[in-house]
């Protein structure tokens, strides 16, 4: 697998997790496709997947991948800065602890 | 840019895990420390690191940690101190 060996793939159907399925949808929307801004490109999506260190790029499932770069590729626009995720990710923890 | 705390300040280091270049180290996230001084202001290295200004400069402290509060299990002197270069943002 991508030129290492990596013993016999077993092609194996599932269902996607809604958060998979909302994680294609970001990625198509930030790509312009439905008349919004083109915000991110299919070849900046695969250089920062391909930046991944290798331990986690093998633990990491597909969409995981995905987000880490859609995230990386909008910090490097200027979409979102570092703080702002930090200060989000702050927010959402609150907010599920209180659920809890 | 104003800066927030003075020295003896108890500040706590805010605990996340964003991605970008971030100069607060893992291992100081969530810790509680006192301001021990006033470094000057500096354009924010992680904006600095996506390749743009970092402006406004933001200020920098030097924070002092018990070294017994941060390691598990330290065994050393109960006094003994370690400091950290922490910017503003990163402290609550």
């Amino acid at each position: 697998m991508g030129g290492l060996p990596a013993g016999k793939v077993e092609p194996t159907e599932h269902d996607y997790a809604e958060w998979e399925r909302r994680v294609d949808a970001l990625r198509l929307l930030l790509s312009g496709i439905r008349g919004g801004k083109k915000l991110m490109t299919v070849d900046e999506l695969r250089k920062n997947i391909e930046a991944l260190p290798p331990d986690a790029y093998e633990r990491m499932g597909y969409y995981e991948r995905w987000v880490i770069s859609i995230t990386q590729t909008m910090i490097q626009r200027g979409v979102i800065t570092t703080d702002e995720l930090g200060r989000k990710m702050e927010q959402i923890e609150k907010r599920d602890a209180r659920k809890v | 840019m104003h800066a927030r705390f003075k020295p003896g300040d108890a500040v706590r280091v805010r605990k996340v895990y964003p991605l970008g270049h971030i100069r607060t180290p893992f291992y100081i996230r969530g810790h509680s420390g006192v301001i021990e001084r006033l470094c000057g202001n500096f354009c924010n290295p992680e904006e600095l690191a996506q390749m743009r200004s970092g402006e406004p400069e933001q200020p920098l402290y030097r924070v002092r940690f018990l070294q017994k509060d941060v390691w598990p299990g330290y065994r050393g002197n109960a006094q003994d101190v370690l400091e950290v270069e922490i910017f503003e943002h990163w402290l609550e």
